[in-house]
């Protein structure tokens, strides 16, 4: 059994040989097989000692060799039981690889939202899948491609957040970005219309949107009054275009994200905005003064009105009554000097009147019959 | 197996240079592409040729074959193509600058012709593209800035496609569209001319609100002083000498009341307040 282990079973049988010359026995006729495999040539007399040859090895694995009956337990390699009949294996697999190829790549799983386009061996186009299980020739005598339909996809244009400055009709620039909404329509067309669908998108809506916006004035523009007459303009003429193309693609919708002035005059447009605000507050401020002075008006014509209500009542008396609290009020709270007599030339106390004002206390009392 | 290989190698072999031999002979025309069978330098026939309204499936795309080594295949593309044109400066008529970005969609409708007049896509890319910007160049020359804008107005278009499209069919290819995608002003002057015209603009406007803000201000005080006049004679007139007598009054006390201890007073004795400080006359 041991000898049959060996793969090279060839130069088993010389084993017992080649141990003996290491023990001391230098007889070279009895041990032909080399001792040393690098050197070739002391046994090289006898045939049957040699190392295993290259025959040896081919005849060994072949349908008789030792691997052949001796796998056993250990043996090197997995071997599948017996076929009844003793027939060979290898048709079997062969057509079980046939049919799982076959039916990996005939029946296609097409989700919701898509459809497949189906082709004779890449080349003609042979039918539409639509969504659900779909059972075609197998691969490569037909094939199928899946794609996205009726997902709307969108594009945002431009894709940064550069700045996008578009001509309006007063010749003017504004800065404006916008979403296209799309989706595939008609898959075969999609597929082989256009070179490249979605640049051919791009570019439709570009020159759309500066035509639609190229027709309105600034203002419009800016205000969003008019966005929605560009927003279904475009939608219209970018349909029409795609049309002409046979392109297979739908525009759901065009939506501008925002229009703003170019950021360079950007302030000149604030300031606008802030005049507004300026001219506003001179206004509210003006109504604030306006509204106190007529109060103040009917405040003091009622004043007026009762004091005239009373005076009618009485004239004489009202009259005098006024002068005297006045005079009163008036006089108490003042430094008096009274002449007398006709023709005297008044000595009048300046001094002493400035040295009292700056005594407020001394001020006050002072009495017209005191003095 | 071995035994199989051993049998039939021979036969196995020839059916395999068999399969290979008859391979070459075939190839595959996908629907995106018309095929021109050139035998020897001369192109001998088309596969998949562009017709209008025949339905995908029905135009002759699919396996087709060949002779090998006489025969080569070209593909060309059958799908709409697109040409774009790099940015170019125009001169309006009204000798204003102007910046577009203009693209062509065209179609290769004969593509012998194209394989014997530009050669390959790319050729006849590179042959089309001075045409589309010389066209472009002349016809937007003789219009007024103004209307540069917006070209798709009016028949510049309509001109610049048929123009192009005359010198295309010379390559065999059909010109389907031609569009402005983009016309702007050249950067540096004229951009620079125009943003500045826009501020002047806005500062002009940004004027205009605040000086009609203070106007409208003046107007409100304005009639809210002559409302005040109003009510004032309204009451005053009834009696003016006693109005008169009464503004004095308060007049007085307004004046001298002002600053407390101020002011002093030179009376004259036979002044009204003391007629009564003299004895009954």
């Amino acid at each position: 059994m041991a000898g049959k282990k060996n793969p090279w079973g060839g130069a088993g049988k010389g084993e017992g040989d080649g141990d003996t010359p290491e023990t001391g026995e230098s007889d070279p006729g009895k041990s032909g097989g080399p001792r040393n495999p690098w050197l070739p040539g002391g046994g090289s007399d006898n045939g049957k000692r040699r190392s295993a040859s290259i025959e040896d090895i081919f005849k060994n694995r072949g349908p008789e060799g030792p691997r052949r009956s001796g796998g056993g337990p250990r043996g090197p390699s997995f071997r599948l039981p017996e076929r009844p009949g003793g027939k060979s294996w290898v048709p079997v697999i062969a057509v079980g690889v046939v049919l799982l190829w076959a039916g990996l790549t005939s029946v296609h799983f097409v989700q919701p939202r898509e459809q497949g386009v189906v082709t004779w061996f890449g080349g003609q186009y042979s039918r539409t899948l639509n969504s659900g299980t779909n059972f075609t020739l197998p691969w490569p005598i037909q094939q199928v491609t899946v794609e996205l339909v009726s997902q709307i996809r969108s594009e945002t244009v431009p894709s940064g957040n550069t700045e996008k400055l578009i001509l309006t009709g007063d010749q003017n620039l504004v800065d404006l970005s916008y979403l296209i909404r799309w989706n595939i329509s008609d898959l075969a067309l999609y597929q082989y219309q256009l070179e490249d669908p979605q640049d051919t998108l791009l570019e439709v809506g570009e020159a759309a949107m500066r035509a639609a916006v190229a027709k309105q004035e600034l203002d419009t523009v800016l205000t969003g009054a008019g966005r929605a007459e560009i927003e279904q303009e475009v939608r219209d003429r970018m349909q029409a275009r795609l049309d002409a193309y046979r392109s297979g693609i739908a525009v759901q919708g065009i939506e501008i994200n925002k229009t703003d002035p170019p950021s360079r005059v950007e302030e000149a447009f604030k300031d606008v905005s802030s005049a507004q605000q300026d001219a506003d507050a001179a206004m509210n401020r003006s109504r604030a003064i306006a509204e106190q002075l007529l109060a103040r008006a009917q405040g003091d014509a009622a004043e007026f009105n009762n004091i005239y209500e009373q005076y009618r009542l009485a004239p004489e008396v009202t009259r005098r009554r006024l002068y005297y609290e006045t005079m009163e009020s008036v006089l108490s709270r003042t430094d008096k000097t009274i002449i007398e007599a006709d023709g005297v030339t008044p000595y009048l106390p300046l001094n002493e009147m400035q040295r009292r004002r700056n005594q407020p206390q001394a001020a006050t009392p002072a009495q017209p019959e005191g003095q | 197996m071995e035994n199989i290989w051993q049998t039939y190698r021979i036969a196995i072999i020839a059916v395999g240079v068999a399969i290979v031999g008859l391979l070459s002979f075939l190839y595959v025309v996908p629907e995106t592409h018309q095929a021109v069978v050139i035998r020897t330098g001369n192109p001998e026939r088309t596969v998949n040729r562009f017709r209008p309204d025949v339905p995908y499936g029905q135009t002759g795309a699919g396996i087709s074959w060949r002779i090998p080594f006489f025969e080569r295949v070209q593909m060309i593309d059958r799908r709409v193509l697109d040409l774009d044109m790099e940015r170019t400066q125009v001169l309006s008529n009204d000798q204003q600058r102007l910046q577009v970005d203009a693209y062509a969609r065209y179609r290769i409708i004969d593509p012998v012709r194209m394989v014997q007049r530009a050669g390959t896509e790319e050729q006849l890319e590179t042959a089309l593209l001075p045409i589309l910007t010389s066209v472009l160049r002349q016809e937007l020359g003789r219009r007024p800035f103004a209307s540069l804008i917006n070209a798709e107005r009016g028949t510049a278009m309509t001109n610049i496609t048929s123009a192009l499209d005359r010198q295309a069919r010379q390559y065999g290819a059909q010109v389907l569209d031609v569009r402005i995608k983009a016309a702007d002003l050249p950067e540096g002057r004229p951009l620079d001319a125009a943003f500045t015209r826009m501020e002047t603009d806005r500062e002009e406007e940004a004027a205009t609100i605040r000086a009609a803000g203070q106007r409208d201000a003046q107007i409100i005080r304005a009639e809210a002083q002559a409302e005040a006049a109003r009510i004032y004679a309204e009451a005053y007139g009834k009696d003016p000498e006693f109005y008169d007598f009464y503004r004095a009054m308060q007049s007085y006390r307004q004046t001298f009341l002002q600053g407390e201890g101020e002011s002093s007073m030179v009376l004259s004795e036979d002044s009204e307040y003391f007629r009564q400080f003299r004895g009954q006359r």
